[in-house]
């Protein structure tokens, strides 16, 4: 690549009408756009794999509202949902992921520093154990877990305004306990309840159609163009808290608007589907190595997640066909192996 | 947007900025009470006292980061804490002790970030913006170093990047706590040469919290002295930096002389003399 | 030209260290005076209430043939001595890891140490027909090892370990290994159970065929610990400073991995993972003693212990007949104090 194509790829590009001026970074948007590109591929060969086998052509036009009854049921009313299901959810963490781990300035920031997930999981167990193992029950004791458990967190770390450090630790310290409480409850309860237990722990999307879209849709679509439009307070805030005031931004109120968003984000589709946990941690990584770029990285963090996801779920469902995969295993091992490679591949470009 | 007032076309009171009778300190730990302090339009304004004096903190109450527990602070004639923060933004610049500077950002990012108070979501970088950051660079001389990372420069680079970026912010009052911090001599005199051309002929006021005193006494038009949350003394170089208050404040036995290029106080250490003579 | 010297009212800066120096002295043989306690107390106490004299003479001649005395020299003793070994090696780890990587919130578990072993341990069980702990236990050590030195490996550049991209490495690997080693044992009923109950962190049933081997890793590793303890504070200042001081930055590194390695790697082989423990003691110590690497690590391994066996006591007696295992009740008796802890202190970052 030529001197001058590096530095235009790497630069910035600035579009003016009148007084309107958008700027953007050309590798971010590049990236974005492959992003995008790869989603879409995934989601028309994903949609035409399973029992019922529909080619890619025929997935095109049954997209479209064409072709015969039969291949638009299956695409549209089965497979659709969870291909759009996944794409949120991946949205959702990733974006989340990005933002704690620029607020607390820490590269292993997450949205679980308030241990929502956690509750949840421990919610959902105790429903589990207590109640019957189907989905309103596991959901509710999911939301009430995690909703319970995040405010315990922040009224512990309270003590005349929440400071990042001791939101971490309690959470922290919340976590393990409600750890322990999971693993005591585990042990003292039926093998094969532990073992749905443990299923939904890991994180799944199986079985879940439109009905389960709409309230992550809801969310993700309130919550998301919030945080984005904060992004610019957010990439302030990274130059320090009087830097940041000192520019103009609100920093207490900024931050907790950023935190409760942020959970939000991860909390509506935790509850439902079980802590999918490793995208909102590596997807800000993925997003930072891909665009080399500074900052929050907020969309492309989404991008990545949703991708990630998307991606997660095709292998979830037909890896070891016909048995179906927690999507939380799958993103765990392939997010993980791939945030590996990339570490990996930066540490052989420094030893060279 | 551009219907707003340009702050500093704005008639100018005589005073740009009050302190009020503020106290001011940290949960449990009081700084400062009861102090009072004015800054007139268009003067260089130098605080100055020993470590631990409280200068930074009333910096820092100075420009609203940290709230007064009693009095108030008045900025172009309206209580500061009744402005909303953007719009402070646009009148006062701040240059804080200790900024981080994102991993992985340049030069030229970093000086834009300086242009956050004026734009939103439809305005991400107007030409004014662009205007604004090319002449700060340039007043800093830093536009060699536009496209480096600044994770790599040196500190004293690193320093004049940071005071483009308050340049950028074009406001007619500038706050700045230690600006010479890690630079050499040639730089330290180069940034506070570059505050007076501001203050002198882009009549800009300025507020620094300067250690050094007898830059202080070069360039400022008004030196604030404190010790140990008090304000001692206010005034000319002239009427501050004698022999007896820089005892007293400094516990520095000196002498004071003329400068022999500017004419203004010189202080020079005597540790030899008699304690209170 | 003039720069003004710092005086400030003239405060007396031996005295403030006289008092740092009682305050660390203080601490360190209250910490003691605790820890004998509890040991005295893990010997005396247990599921089956046993009368002192009886504990006694058990410890001066064991009789054989008495059920009280085979319970106190079988059990309770061995148990004692794990609990100490094992949580001086976590208390440090956590320490070395929090030293080295510069983050508070670093446990041992972050180079992979725990994942490596469960996966080991997972695969092992899973895959192979040997049924008693001492021989799984082998498997998890050695997973422990594999993983730290590939998270090392991957997180060592030209200039040396680098800390960020350490911890990265670490909680990617660990992702992938604990995300395989949950597939694995929801494939399997049997292998599930067992992985349930090590994970649980027990300190029973294991007798001296484990404990003295591990007890012998640990050692091995608090002796680079020791080695590395100086080093670490330079090291804590910064690459740069740390080589003006003439610490050697990289051979520090490279003792700590090996320490943690050791220490986590034995101690989570033989009581399950316990990431807990190293991530709050350094904190505990870190208040009592301030910043000072060496007096942290030496408390650490005073604290950890007491810690583990204070969770260990508890648990044997709060729900007699049966017992909770020791794991478990480290996080309920750990997370208070270490909130409490949080919530006095302006938060010091390390």
């Amino acid at each position: 690549m030529t001197a001058l194509a590096a530095r235009a790829l790497n630069g910035a590009q600035t579009w003016r009408v009148g007084p309107i001026s958008v700027r953007f970074r050309t590798r971010n948007a590049l990236v974005g756009v492959g992003l995008v590109i790869v989603m879409v591929l995934t989601a028309v060969i994903v949609l035409g794999l399973g029992s019922f086998q529909v080619s890619v052509p025929d997935v095109v036009r049954a997209l479209f509202g064409d072709g015969p009854q039969a291949v638009r049921t299956v695409v549209l009313k089965w497979r659709l949902s969870r291909v759009v299901l996944a794409v949120l959810i991946g949205l959702a963490l990733g974006a989340s992921g990005a933002i704690f781990q620029s607020l607390t300035r820490n590269p292993l920031g997450s949205p679980d520093i308030v241990g929502f997930s956690t509750g949840a999981y421990t919610g959902a167990i105790v429903a589990i154990i207590l109640i019957d193992t189907g989905q309103p029950a596991v959901v509710s004791g999911a939301l009430v877990g995690g909703l319970l458990t995040a405010f315990a967190v922040y009224l512990l770390a309270y003590r005349r305004g929440v400071q990042g450090f001791r939101l971490i630790v309690v959470g922290i310290a919340v976590t393990a306990m409600l750890g322990s409480a999971t693993t005591y409850l585990l042990l003292h309860t039926e093998l094969w309840r532990a073992q749905l237990a443990a299923i939904w722990g890991a994180g799944s999307i199986n079985g879940m159609d439109w009905d389960e879209v709409r309230p992550i849709a809801v969310m993700v679509a309130v919550a998301l163009p919030v945080v984005l439009v904060l992004g610019r307070r957010l990439a302030t805030l990274e130059l320090g808290d009087d830097a940041a005031a000192g520019l103009g931004v609100q920093v207490e109120a900024v931050r907790l608007c950023l935190v409760l968003f942020g959970v939000a984000l991860v909390a509506v589709p935790s509850a439902l589907t079980g802590p999918i946990q490793f995208v909102a941690l590596a997807a800000p990584h993925i997003a930072r190595a891909l665009t080399r770029g500074t900052g929050a990285l907020v969309l492309p963090s989404a991008l990545v997640g949703a991708t990630v996801m998307l991606v997660c779920d095709a292998f979830a469902q037909h890896l070891f066909a016909p048995m179906i995969l927690p999507v939380g295993l799958v993103t765990i091992v392939l997010g993980g192996a791939y945030l590996t490679w990339l570490i990996a591949r930066q540490a052989r470009q420094e030893l060279r | 947007m551009s219907a707003e007032p340009n702050p500093a076309a704005e008639p100018q009171g005589p005073d740009r900025l009050v302190a009020d009778r503020v106290s001011f300190g940290y949960p449990g730990y009081p700084v400062g009470t009861d102090l009072s302090l004015v800054v007139p339009a268009g003067s260089f304004t130098a605080i100055v006292g020993p470590n631990a004096c409280g200068k930074s903190t009333l910096l820092r109450v100075l420009s609203r980061l940290l709230p007064a527990s009693s009095g108030r602070v008045v900025l172009d004639g309206r209580a500061i804490a009744d402005y909303p923060s953007l719009q402070v933004a646009r009148r006062l610049g701040l240059l804080p002790q200790a900024s981080i500077a994102p991993e992985g950002i340049t030069v030229t990012d970093l000086v834009g970030r300086g242009r956050f108070p004026y734009q939103s979501a439809l305005r991400q970088w107007s030409r004014e913006d662009e205007r604004a950051v090319d002449e700060a660079m340039r007043t800093t001389g830093i536009g060699a170093l536009a496209d480096r990372l600044v994770d790599e420069l040196s500190g004293g680079q690193r320093q004049r990047v940071w005071v483009a970026m308050v340049l950028a912010q074009q406001t007619p009052l500038m706050l700045l706590d230690e600006p010479t911090t890690f630079l050499d001599i040639a730089h330290q005199l180069e940034v506070l040469e570059l505050l007076a051309t501001l203050n002198r002929t882009g009549g800009r006021t300025v507020v620094a919290v300067l250690h050094d005193l007898n830059q202080a006494a070069r360039y400022a038009s008004r030196v604030v002295a404190m010790r140990e949350g008090a304000i001692v003394v206010t005034g000319t170089p002239q009427e501050v930096f004698t022999e007896a208050l820089v005892e007293r404040i400094f516990d520095l036995p000196c002498r004071v002389i003329d400068d022999p290029v500017t004419g203004t106080p010189l202080i020079v250490p005597d540790l030899n003399r008699v304690r209170g003579r | 030209m003039v720069t003004t010297t710092v005086t400030a009212a003239a405060s007396a800066p031996s005295s403030a260290l006289r008092s740092l120096t009682a305050r660390r002295r203080a601490g360190v043989v209250v910490s003691a005076a605790v820890l004998a306690l509890l040991v005295v107390g893990s010997i005396a106490i247990g599921a089956n209430p046993l009368p002192l004299e009886v504990v006694w003479a058990a410890l001066q001649n064991v009789d054989p043939a008495l059920p009280e005395h085979l319970i106190v020299v079988e059990q309770r003793v061995p148990r004692t001595v794990l609990a100490l070994v094992v949580g001086a090696a976590l208390g440090v780890a956590g320490a070395l890891m929090q030293g080295m990587t510069r983050n508070p919130l670093a446990d041992p578990g972050l180079l992979g140490v725990s994942a490596g072993a469960s996966f080991a341990m997972t695969l092992a069980v899973a895959l192979l027909p040997i049924t008693s702990l001492f021989g799984y236990i082998w498997f998890a050590f050695l997973g422990a090892v594999v993983a730290t030195v590939a998270v090392y490996l991957l997180g060592t550049g030209r200039r040396g370990a680098n800390p960020l991209t350490l911890t990265l490495a670490g909680v990617s690997l660990g992702a992938v290994l604990s995300g395989l080693t949950l597939s694995i044992s929801l494939l399997d009923a049997r292998t599930f159970r067992s992985i349930r109950v090590w994970e649980s962190g027990s300190l029973a049933d294991r007798g001296w065929e484990i404990i003295g081997p591990v007890a012998g890793f640990i050692v091995v590793g608090l002796l680079f610990a020791a080695g590395a303890a100086r080093g670490l504070n330079a090291v804590a200042l910064g690459d740069d400073l740390a080589v003006a001081l003439g610490a050697d930055a990289r051979r520090t590194r490279l003792y700590v991995v090996i320490a943690v390695t050791l220490l986590c790697g034995a101690a989570t082989a033989a009581m399950g993972p316990a990431w807990f423990v190293g991530l709050m003691v350094p904190h505990v110590a870190r208040w009592i003693c301030g910043p000072d690497q060496r007096w942290i690590i030496g408390l650490c391994a005073l604290l950890g212990p007491a810690l583990i066996l204070a969770a260990d006591v508890l648990g044997r007696v709060l729900v007699r007949p049966d017992e909770l295992q020791a794991g478990l009740v480290t996080a309920f008796l750990g997370a208070p104090v270490l909130i409490a802890l949080v919530r006095r202190s302006r938060a010091r970052a390390l």
